[in-house]
């Protein structure tokens, strides 16, 4: 595999602009108006060589991995595991570290439902620890997207094990002196989002972390929002899982991966089962392969997982370092401006304040639909609702709000044409006092 | 700003979602003198899981007209304008009128801009015409005559 490497000068609106060239769908028009994609938090954009690779994948490599004798079915499994190896390496893991799923919330589920088989005493003496119960604690954050809460919600009421979690404070940020106290000889697992997908927060994985391990517990990451916008190492991390999705980094849809502990994966039972994942079967019982396999069950997304490799190749070229500090003056640009328009309010971190690029904000007297409608009129996509996170919501006074949010691929011209059609809202339903 | 825009927030579709028609206590005694005692009452709880906009819409009905509407609800402009056009638009007018005004705006609503409204039957509500082109958003114009349509058979029942 080649070595690819990054520039180390910072991006800029010159060097933005070339790279805005390698993804067609930035070009064009929406209502009239020159498209300005600010919902990369929910979906990103894809450069023409991921459409490439998957294409090429179908025209050249296309057959069924981990079978087969012939050469096809060699060089598909080749494309498949050198996608992994990319992977891993973009997060610092081992490649049987790394489990593809579908998307993020599969992976999510996977631990959680590995952890329910064990419970149910599945797997045998080596799955024993990953047992849960009546009388022990999961706990969650406030602030998390319903995929990294209701898979423990669930968990919790399949086990008897009880669900807790860390609240927030009004400006959205945790509650951390209280994290210690949630936190118990209880507490089995702790899982929780690394950089939030409404507030933008970064939390501090390594406090968060020395608490779960000082009682024990296992440690899950929701690294949808970070691994995307920022290096991440994940064995500097120290979390024992940690999910992410392919969609929301350059990647097509359909795949995600799950990072875990080698030693977790060894000892966990499956999820979903049935071919690929076996070594022996008779009509009463099957042994399982090791991982990652023995959570790869049936055909596997071999031209996803083959085009999430090229994603990340173009990150890393890009520069992940040079990606989050363009990033990071995106965001602070954001809320600076959000922050000078009448009727405003911005959730999260104040201005100065360390933030993903992204920011989501409530206008007062116009509800986020028409706040988005109203964007969209000038060519502008933003997310609107509750973006997945009812209960923060409901904690900030809200049931929605409005989210912009930034990629390598976003100019300061856009920044800045947001926030002038923001400016324009309350006059247009009448909301302006 | 791109007339698109406006067809789908037309004046009377922004001054309704400011004035809220019928937007009350749900409490049949905090006005019992317009309700006569022999009416039937029914309410009903719609949510657009979606976006979390919700009403919750009361009618009485005596021998078959529509006495009085009454909600209360959280939402975007398009549905607080429809629930308070729609209160204005069928009180005091019968069920089977109301009926008939139903049919006519999911119809139109389900048109994708194809229809023109018949302004005799649906009123102001013929102003919601532009809202069918935007798929995205006919739910929110639908959401209080769900609750009316549910509510009415809830009186009857």
């Amino acid at each position: 595999m080649p070595i690819l490497s990054a520039p180390s000068h910072p991006l800029s609106n010159d060097e933005v602009s070339r790279i805005r060239n390698d993804f067609p769908l930035l070009s064009s028009e929406m209502n009239g108006r020159p498209l300005i994609y600010l919902d990369s938090g929910a979906t990103s954009q894809n450069p023409v060589s991921v459409l490439e690779a998957e294409q090429e994948y179908y025209e050249q490599r296309n057959a069924a991995v981990h079978r087969g004798a012939h050469t096809l079915a060699v060089e598909a499994t080749d494309a498949y595991e050198a996608a992994r190896t990319t992977v891993a390496s973009f997060i610092g893991a081992s490649p049987e570290e790394i489990v593809f799923t579908s998307n993020a919330t599969e992976a999510l589920n996977l631990v959680a439902y590995s952890l329910s088989n064990a419970s149910l005493g599945l797997g045998g003496a080596d799955a024993r620890p990953y047992a849960l119960g009546p009388g022990d604690s999961i706990v969650v954050t406030e602030m998390e997207h319903h995929a990294n809460l209701i898979p423990w919600q669930e968990l919790a009421a399949r086990t008897g094990a009880s669900l807790r979690f860390i609240p927030v404070d009004d400006d959205g940020a945790l509650r951390l002196e209280e994290a210690a106290s949630v936190i118990d000889g209880s507490t089995r697992l702790l899982a929780f989002t690394h950089a939030s997908n409404v507030l933008g927060t970064i939390n501090p994985v390594e406090e968060l972390v020395s608490l779960a391990r000082g009682v024990g517990a296992l440690t899950v990451l929701d690294a949808c929002q970070s691994v995307p916008h920022l290096p991440v190492d994940v064995a500097a991390l120290d979390v024992d899982f940690m999910a992410f999705s392919g969609h929301k980094m350059l990647g097509p849809t359909g795949i995600g991966a799950l990072y875990g502990k080698s030693k977790h994966l060894h000892a966990m039972p499956p999820f979903l089962t049935g071919g690929s994942m076996i070594t022996t079967v008779t009509m009463e019982r099957a042994e399982y392969l090791p991982p990652p396999a023995r959570f790869e069950a049936g055909t596997q997304r071999i031209s996803q997982a083959v085009a999430l490799g090229s994603a990340v190749n173009y990150l890393v070229e890009t520069g992940m370092d040079r990606i989050e500090e363009w990033e990071r003056l995106l965001g602070e640009r954001l809320v600076v401006g959000l922050e000078q328009i009448d009727g405003v309010r911005v959730l999260g971190p104040r201005a100065g304040q360390p933030r993903i690029g992204l920011a989501a904000f409530d206008v007062d007297g116009v509800h986020s639909h028409d706040v988005g409608q109203f964007l969209d009129s000038r060519g502008i996509a933003v997310r609107v609702g509750h973006h997945c996170a009812q209960p923060l919501h409901r904690r900030l006074g809200l049931t929605a709000s409005t989210r912009a949010s930034t990629y390598l691929y976003n100019t300061t011209d856009e920044v800045d044409a947001f926030l002038a059609a923001v400016a324009d809202v309350r006059s247009f339903f009448g909301a302006s006092a | 700003m791109s007339s698109d825009l406006e067809s789908l927030y037309q004046d009377i579709i922004l001054d309704h979602a400011k004035r809220r028609v019928g937007q009350g206590p749900l409490e049949p005694s905090s006005d019992a003198s317009s309700v006569a005692a022999s009416s039937a009452t029914g309410e009903s709880h719609q949510l657009n899981p979606i976006c979390g906009d919700e009403i919750t819409l009361r009618v009485w009905l005596a021998e078959s007209r529509i006495e009085r509407v009454v909600w209360q609800g959280a939402g975007c402009a398009i549905s607080m304008a429809s629930a308070s056009v729609l209160t204005e638009l069928v009180s005091g007018g019968t069920r089977d009128e109301m009926m008939e005004q139903l049919d006519r705006f999911r119809e139109l609503m389900r048109s994708r801009g194809t229809i023109v409204p018949d302004e005799e039957i649906l009123g102001d509500a013929a102003a919601f015409a532009g809202v069918s082109r935007f798929p995205a958003r006919v739910k929110c114009a639908m959401l209080a005559w769900v609750a009316l349509e549910e509510a009415v058979l809830a009186a009857n029942s």
